[in-house]
């Protein structure tokens, strides 16, 4: 247990905590699938955990729900260490990612089935399926096949049957990761809202930084079986911790930088850093939205490569005279054309000091696949 | 390690079965054919090599298992075709009269064409001609009974072949004829050479057909164990037959299984119902009708011809041979029980054989259900054994292994229940693993979150989507069980006899009621498997299992 885990577990009862917890698929030596994971989540949190596909953030889930078992380290429910708790003892709820609704029952008996597992009576069956339905926004549709059910109302089925035995600790694997892009952003909404209405304690994994910063009140990202930030979605969002955590969520403006008091150079010349950053050699982040456009004769000299709109903003890429491309944010009116020549200043409170990336994670300097690349589409954008 | 546990625990019961009334009895076997006094005699496998009698049943089963094979084949492929490329009217109703024979004991299917080629049968009526002499009786026999089998795993596939493949070749300038040569013929190939394996496994294994229409004249190695054993008593010489039999049916199923594994390569496959059209053409026409004639002819004739000889008593048309049926005495004297005492004896045997099965099969596909390592992949093998083993060397194993204490099973009811589950089990695992294995896992994680535990899990998830790959489980292990006749014919007690045994009994005797009562028995004993049959093809979906 790290100093940190030990000091928030003093200061508050954890529903769930896991205590370096460790998975490997394929014996000693193979990587691990979860890497020492410490996580602790209070009652009535909503915690998301966030990471490209092979993170290990499934692989979290199944550890707690007892479907996969730990090489090593605690997987901690209410205070009593669930080792020897087979899954269907643990009185957690999971909703798949793709929902595994059973075939030959119809939408009640899917609904019903924790109940009836449980021992529950008939009419209190009845009432909780009749209830969920409701809440879930499908009244009536109890003797449907579940076969006949649009992708979204079995997602919503599937919810119904993961909430009904009244887990302590619900989770959720990719809850949305099938629907398409609108639906998606309604349900996110309408299940946070949910959530606090019941007082629901959901852990959720998801690769999408969208859904988990409309769902989660906490945000883990995770990286290669381990954590590589904890904190709310603005603090992550603001303040990535490390180029991995930038890269991933789509922040490209990295490089090279030595810090020394409230300057750092950089490839790009000089830029100004927040007072507190450590003094010596790091990577160094500066959010598009840092990035002001001057006259040329202004700042540091740039060409435009390209113009990408983006809805609300207008995304561009630079070319320095000096360093790697650049890229920037700008207001819809007064985006420079490709191949204007424009200035740049650097906002000190959008450049961000990133950590060193975690141990035993080489390579996770490069630049993120999943993150859009400007300079490869940036030509056909215009 | 829990999940490996349990697994054992589940296949306990199965290995513990097969070790008992498999190996042990074919392990002894080995051991009376070529030890003597604790020494290793592998000079007694020369020596009966070395008979000139021998060398010639070893010649004739070859030959006539390579021989029906071919006419197999021959007869059977134009067949694979039209059910699979042609779309007619009554198609569906063809295709279970093919399938027909295939459950149909040997017993009933040796006295069909008897009755159709045989002293006194249809062609000899008719034109003065017999066949019951010559070797082709055996032949046709064997098409009869492997039509289906070379319908079924050729037309299967053949149906499937996605038919814009052979359209890819045309266009780009091969004739009709290198197009299906180039194209169709080699995806076709793994298909036809597993179904002509298969085929010359069973006719290879003839036995019941053999010892019906063979006479003294033909017989094959089953043949000659079973006299070795029964009329002989040379429990030696029976024993080393039964070991060469037994190397040479591994071989056959090794080579099998590699058939299998290689059609199952990277082939395009399409839904069979887009690949069928109406016949165009004279040319399809013609094939289509001849094929059925075919049909009609080779498959449906010698069974019309058994139902109308069993109602064709000595006073004109009647039912008497079925009345008779019912009393002892009507019959010769060495009779002992009455013929219609054999049904209830079958059905008996039958049911129980079939709980036998599916409980032990069942509980092997369950521990199964996972694709494990090589050692499940062995299992999964030895379970398919009995399948392609005689059953004449299963009931002369049983009737040398469990005739003493600790297992004295002589007099035991069960003996022949035993013997009959033991063909059924691989039925039913074949049967019920694909449909347990097409189970999504996650299914069953879903239900243990919501709070099943394991045997929960089984009931409320796996067990309906089996339920109906369990009945037709069922459904061909009682087949099998009604119909087995090589392992039965050694162990079945003499007041006790099976249907086919009955029938086996009546046709070795003279007299014309003895006659006619095999044939209204075999008439019983095909109503039933028929019956059995066509009520699975209405609960077979195309994802139950590979029979």
């Amino acid at each position: 247990m790290t100093a940190t885990t030990m000091a928030r577990a003093t200061e508050r009862r954890d529903l769930l905590s896991l205590d370096g917890v460790t998975v490997r698929f394929g014996g000693h030596g193979a990587p691990a699938a979860l890497d020492a994971v410490d996580l602790g989540i209070a009652a009535h949190e909503i915690v998301c955990v966030l990471g490209p596909s092979g993170s290990g953030k499934s692989t979290l889930l199944r550890v707690v729900a007892g479907l996969q078992a730990a090489d090593s380290g605690r997987v901690v429910l209410e205070g009593r260490d669930q080792a020897r708790v087979p899954t269907h003892r643990r009185g957690v709820g999971l909703m798949f990612q793709d929902h595994q609704l059973f075939p030959q029952r119809d939408v009640a008996g899917n609904v019903a089935f924790g109940l009836r597992m449980r021992g529950a009576r008939r009419a209190e069956q009845d009432r909780t399926v009749a209830e969920l339905l409701d809440l879930v926004g499908l009244p009536g549709a109890a003797r449907r096949a579940v076969g006949s059910l649009s992708g979204g109302e079995q997602q919503r089925v599937a919810l119904a049957r993961a909430l009904a035995p009244s887990p302590r600790l619900l989770m959720l694997d990719e809850p949305l990761g099938q629907l398409d892009r609108g639906l998606r952003e309604r349900l996110v909404v309408e299940l946070r809202g949910l959530f606090r209405t019941l007082g629901t304690t959901v852990l959720a994994v998801t690769h999408d930084q969208g859904e988990a910063f409309a769902l989660a009140d906490r945000v883990v990202v995770m990286q290669n079986g381990g954590i590589a930030q904890t904190g709310t979605p603005l603090e992550v969002w603001q303040r990535p911790a490390t180029e991995f955590v930038a890269r991933f969520l789509g922040f490209d403006n990295v490089v090279e930088a030595t810090v020394r008091g409230r300057a750092a150079a950089t490839p790009w010349g000089t830029v100004p850093v927040l007072h507190g950053a450590e003094d010596g050699p790091c990577r160094l982040l500066v959010r598009p939205a840092g990035v002001r456009l001057t006259p040329p004769e202004d700042g540091l000299p740039c060409t435009v490569t390209s113009r990408t709109f983006r809805g609300t903003h207008v995304a561009l890429l630079l070319q320095p005279e000096q360093g790697p491309q650049l890229e920037a944010a700008c207001m819809l009116g007064d985006a420079p054309e490709p191949g204007q020549r424009v200035g740049v200043r650097f906002v000190p409170e959008d450049v961000v000091v990133l950590g060193a990336a975690r141990e035993g994670a080489p390579g996770d300097g490069g630049p993120n696949p999943g993150a859009p690349s400007l300079g490869a589409t940036g030509e056909q954008s215009e | 390690m829990r999940a490996t546990a349990v697994r054992m625990g589940l296949l306990a019961l199965p290995l513990v079965f097969f070790a008992l009334f498999f190996a042990y009895p074919v392990a002894a076997i080995v051991g009376r054919g070529l030890t003597d006094g604790g020494h290793w005699q592998f000079g007694r496998l020369t020596a009966v090599l070395g008979d000139p009698d021998i060398l010639h049943v070893l010649g004739f089963t070859l030959w006539q298992a390579a021989a029906s094979t071919g006419l197999t084949l021959l007869v059977a492929l134009p067949g694979a075709y039209v059910f699979a490329r042609f779309d007619f009217p009554g198609k569906q109703l063809l295709r279970a009269v093919v399938t027909v024979p295939f459950v149909l004991p040997t017993v009933v299917v040796g006295s069909a064409f008897l009755a159709l080629v045989g002293r006194g049968g249809l062609l000899d009526d008719l034109w003065g001609a017999r066949l019951d002499t010559t070797v082709w009786a055996i032949l046709l026999a064997h098409v009869f009974f492997n039509y289906a089998v070379v319908v079924r795993t050729v037309g299967g596939l053949w149906s499937q072949l996605d038919p814009r493949q052979e359209e890819a070749a045309r266009v780009l300038g091969a004739g009709r004829f290198a197009a299906w040569r180039r194209v169709t013929l080699p995806a076709l190939g793994p298909a036809v050479a597993a179904a002509a394996l298969m085929v010359f496994l069973f006719t290879f294994t003839s036995f019941g057909v053999v010892q019906i229409l063979g006479g003294p004249t033909f017989s094959t190695l089953e043949v000659e164990i079973y006299r070795q054993t029964a009329d002989f008593l040379d429990l030696p010489t029976a024993a080393v037959l039964t070991v060469i039999q037994f190397v040479a049916v591994l071989g056959l199923l090794a080579l099998h299984a590699w058939t299998v594994r290689r059609r199952e390569t990277t082939l395009r496959l399409v839904d069979a119902a887009r690949t069928a059209h109406r016949p165009r053409g004279g040319g399809q026409w013609a094939l289509l009708w001849g094929t059925v004639a075919v049909i009609v002819v080779l498959l449906v004739a010698p069974l019309v011809v058994l139902v109308v000889r069993s109602f064709a008593g000595p006073d004109g048309y009647g039912t008497v041979f079925y009345t008779t049926l019912g009393s002892a005495a009507s019959a010769d004297s060495t009779f002992a029980v009455a013929p219609l005492d054999a049904l209830w004896n079958s059905l008996a045997y039958g049911a129980a054989a079939t709980a036998i099965a599916l409980v032990v099969g069942g509980l092997a596909a369950a521990a199964l259900t996972r694709r494990g390592g090589r050692l499940m992949r062995g299992l999964d093998a030895l379970l398919m054994l009995p399948l392609g083993v005689s059953a004449v060397t299963v009931g002369f194993g049983f009737l040398i292994t469990l005739d003493k204490p600790p297992l004295d099973l002589r007099s035991s009811w069960w003996l022949v229940p035993l013997a009959q589950a033991l063909v059924g089990v691989p039925f039913v695992v074949r049967t019920m693993l694909p449909v347990l294995r097409a189970v999504d896992g996650r299914l069953r994680e879903a239900a243990a979150v919501l709070g099943a535990s394991p045997w929960r899990v089984w009931r409320e998830v796996d067990l309906p989507m089996v339920r109906r790959a369990l009945l037709i489980a069922a459904g061909f292990a009682f087949a099998v069980s009604l119909g087995e006749f090589g392992a039965t014919v050694f162990i079945a007690r003499p007041d006790h006899p099976t249907l086919p045994v009955a029938v086996a009994r009546l046709l070795g005797r003279a007299g014309e009621l003895n006659y006619g009562q095999a044939m209204a028995l075999s008439t019983l004993l095909m109503v039933v498997c028929a019956g059995a049959l066509l009520a699975l093809e209405r609960l077979r979906t195309d994802h139950s299992g590979e029979f």
